[in-house]
């Protein structure tokens, strides 16, 4: 925890000399005559985890997809790695697209093909690479996800929905990317499984530099690995900052999802187990 | 800016010195450059292999992945096999745990048992038929289920789904009328177009009425329906139950004690059953104007002479003998359908053999019904 909240202010401190990696500007998006994005600005830096959190219905998932260009805008300004992907040509645009992972939140395997398969899939069309070392490249990646060899052979169907998770992950770091998105990665695992997918982001974040963009409503994601918190309400980003500051918010919303029935029990816990960290050890009579 | 030109493409430099062999890697040593970076892996090996001690200094390498780290860890073991001692220089920490993480290591590929193809063959042909029997026993019980489901619904009428029938006879019916009645009009006009053709030899072209009459209402008209409509609508069966069956929605009926047979087999079976006869008549009146157009601009029989002419060569059961068969083949393709549709598994993959199964197995029942109608029908003099 600590080493993680210390992250944080070094974030904080180093948010001026950082690098950009998404910035968002205004974004209005709609479908028929609903307006879901109204006027929303946000910015993630380089080799930050930013989760982003909001309810239900509130258009998380719309604003990946918008930045992922599977949405269209009705106005506002998108950039990733400092370019506008709308101003590029079809061969630029693809090579930006190379430079991103997405994990979708239910995996999104190609079901006709094995996990190997899937993996190379990225590698295979956007690379010319001999097949032994797509065979351990793919190998390898499925080690840094934490999945055994035997599943490489595997169809999707045969897999068990952390399993899934995995993979999907496998895969959109297939062509390591510098930017990672991924949406409620731990969504449907057991608090076990979703303590283990948390760290494995965390690890392979530092391991390989990544800049993690997290969609999710796991609060435990939140606390342990994400270096800055974006809350999005009406349509617009509410709050953006190391997690702290939004728990001291005073905003009505942030309040109920923070410190709601089950937001609230969570951060008294931790605020006890920090408190406990304070404390000298009880002596035993 | 071209991306090209944002990258620095990986480079190996060989620098001997009385300090020993240096090998100097430079660049961007990332998948980016594709087999450019395996190339240079591979040099790393070539370079050093000759020598004792070598050190592969890596104060120039702008980035690193995990594959270029691989196939650094890759060359550093390679090396070591032939007695090569190295030593990685000036390793920047955050490229450090790269490396550590990507450490050589054999993995090892998944046996796959070999066998012989004589027997894989004879296995698959075995396979085969034994699959087909077992589709057939299926297919009885099926039919067996559909029965009992239709019994139950006739004895608790309000239980039936009308709205979900009626729903059933626009898609199927209402909506396939317009294709029905081109292609039909178009295969009569080739049949009259052929009869007067080839009977004009004989000096019999008006005969081409009763072959178009007979061999229309007989054979054709049905024939051609059913086909059509098993490609149009059983597809469209199998692929909605199919999904169903993916997301979980049969076994949510099933859990609520909902028999999916009553509630989503029995109205399109039976929706198909209504609507074939109803199109099959469509498509005999549609073939046969497209008949009487045809004779009359290329046989020179007027409509009036067709009708006539017609009037000669039918009769009632001419018409009878096609129009019974069609809710029999509803029947045949409205259960393939939906038998293929429920046993549809997990990936998109199976959605789509299903559906093409589906399809052909109902084309193909359709013509062996029919034949086994004709010879029926000529065993009973009809």
């Amino acid at each position: 925890m600590t080493s993680s909240s210390t992250h944080a202010n070094d974030v904080a401190q180093q948010r001026l000399n950082r690098d950009v990696v998404i910035s968002v500007r205004d974004l209005v998006v709609g479908f028929g005559d609903k307006t879901i994005m109204k006027g929303l600005s946000l910015d993630v830096y380089r080799g930050e985890v930013l989760g982003f959190v909001g309810g239900s219905g509130q258009g998380k998932s719309v604003l990946t997809r918008a930045i992922l260009g599977l949405v269209p805008t009705r106005g506002g300004a998108i950039r990733v790695f400092g370019q506008d992907r709308d101003a590029l040509a079809p061969l630029e645009r693809r090579a930006l697209e190379q430079r991103w992972g997405v994990l979708f939140q239910n995996g999104a395997l190609f079901s006709g093909l094995t996990v190997k398969q899937n993996i190379q899939m990225p590698m295979r069309e956007m690379r010319d690479l001999s097949q032994r070392l797509m065979d351990e490249l793919a190998m390898l990646k499925l080690e840094l996800v934490g999945l055994s060899p035997d599943a490489a052979d595997k169809f999707p169907s045969e897999l068990s929905g952390g399993m899934v998770k995995r993979a999907a992950l496998a895969r959109a770091l297939a062509l390591d990317p510098e930017l990672v998105f991924l949406d409620e990665p731990t969504s449907g695992l057991d608090p076990i499984s979703a303590a283990e997918f948390d760290e494995l982001i965390g690890t392979l974040q530092q391991t390989l530099g990544l800049t993690v963009f997290m969609v999710t409503h796991d609060l435990d994601s939140l606390y342990s690995i994400c270096d800055r918190v974006a809350a999005l309400a009406e349509g617009r980003v509410i709050a953006a900052g190391p997690l702290e500051t939004l728990l001291a918010s005073n905003h009505p919303w942030l309040k109920a999802y923070f410190h709601g029935v089950r937001g609230g029990r969570l951060t008294a816990a931790r605020v006890e187990q920090k408190d406990e960290q304070w404390k000298p050890a009880p002596t035993t009579p | 800016m071209t991306v090209a030109a944002m990258q620095r493409p990986p480079k190996v430099a060989r620098q001997s010195s009385a300090a020993g062999v240096r090998l100097a890697l430079s660049g961007d040593w990332t998948l980016f450059a594709s087999h450019r970076l395996e190339e240079e892996g591979r040099r790393i090996v070539e370079e050093a292999r000759l020598d004792r001690m070598v050190a592969i200094d890596l104060s120039q390498v702008s980035q690193l992945d995990t594959a270029g780290a691989w196939l650094i860890n890759r060359a550093r073991h390679d090396l070591a096999r032939r007695d090569v001692a190295v030593t990685l220089e000036d390793v920047r920490p955050e490229y450090s745990t790269l490396l550590e993480e990507t450490h050589y290591r054999a993995f090892a590929a998944p046996s796959r048992p070999r066998f012989n193809v004589i027997f894989v063959l004879l296995a698959d042909f075995g396979e085969s038929i034994v699959d087909a029997l077992r589709e057939f026993y299926r297919g009885v019980g099926f039919l067996g289920e559909f029965v009992s489901s239709m019994i139950y619904v006739a004895a608790h009428p309000q239980r039936f789904r009308l709205t979900s029938l009626v729903a059933q006879i626009e898609l199927v019916g209402f909506r396939s009328v317009p294709i029905i009645v081109l292609i039909n009009i178009l295969v009569g006009g080739i049949v009259a177009q052929q009869g007067i053709f080839q009977l004009l030899k004989f000096g019999a072209s008006s005969y081409s009425v009763s072959l178009i009459g007979i061999l229309v209402l007989r054979e054709l008209g049905v024939l051609l329906t059913s086909i059509m409509i098993a490609g149009r609508s059983g597809s469209a069966i199998t692929a909605e139950l199919g999904s169903m069956k993916m997301r979980e929605e049969i076994d949510a009926l099933l859990v609520m004690g909902l028999s999916p047979i009553e509630v989503l087999i029995a109205p399109r079976v039976l929706g198909l059953v209504i609507s074939l006869p109803i199109l099959t008549f469509i498509a005999d009146i549609a073939a046969l104007f497209g008949g009487m157009v045809v004779s009359w601009w290329y046989g020179g029989i007027s409509p009036a002479a067709f009708a006539s002419l017609l009037k000669e060569a039918i009769a009632l059961h001419t018409f009878l003998v096609g129009i019974i068969k069609a809710p029999f083949m509803a029947l045949v393709i409205g259960l393939i359908a939906s038998m293929d549709g429920l046993a549809t598994q997990g990936s998109a993959e199976s959605l789509g053999r299903q559906v093409t199964s589906s399809v052909v197995k109902s084309i193909f029942m359709v013509i062996v019904m029919d034949g086994l109608f004709a010879v029926f029908f000529a065993a009973i003099d009809y």
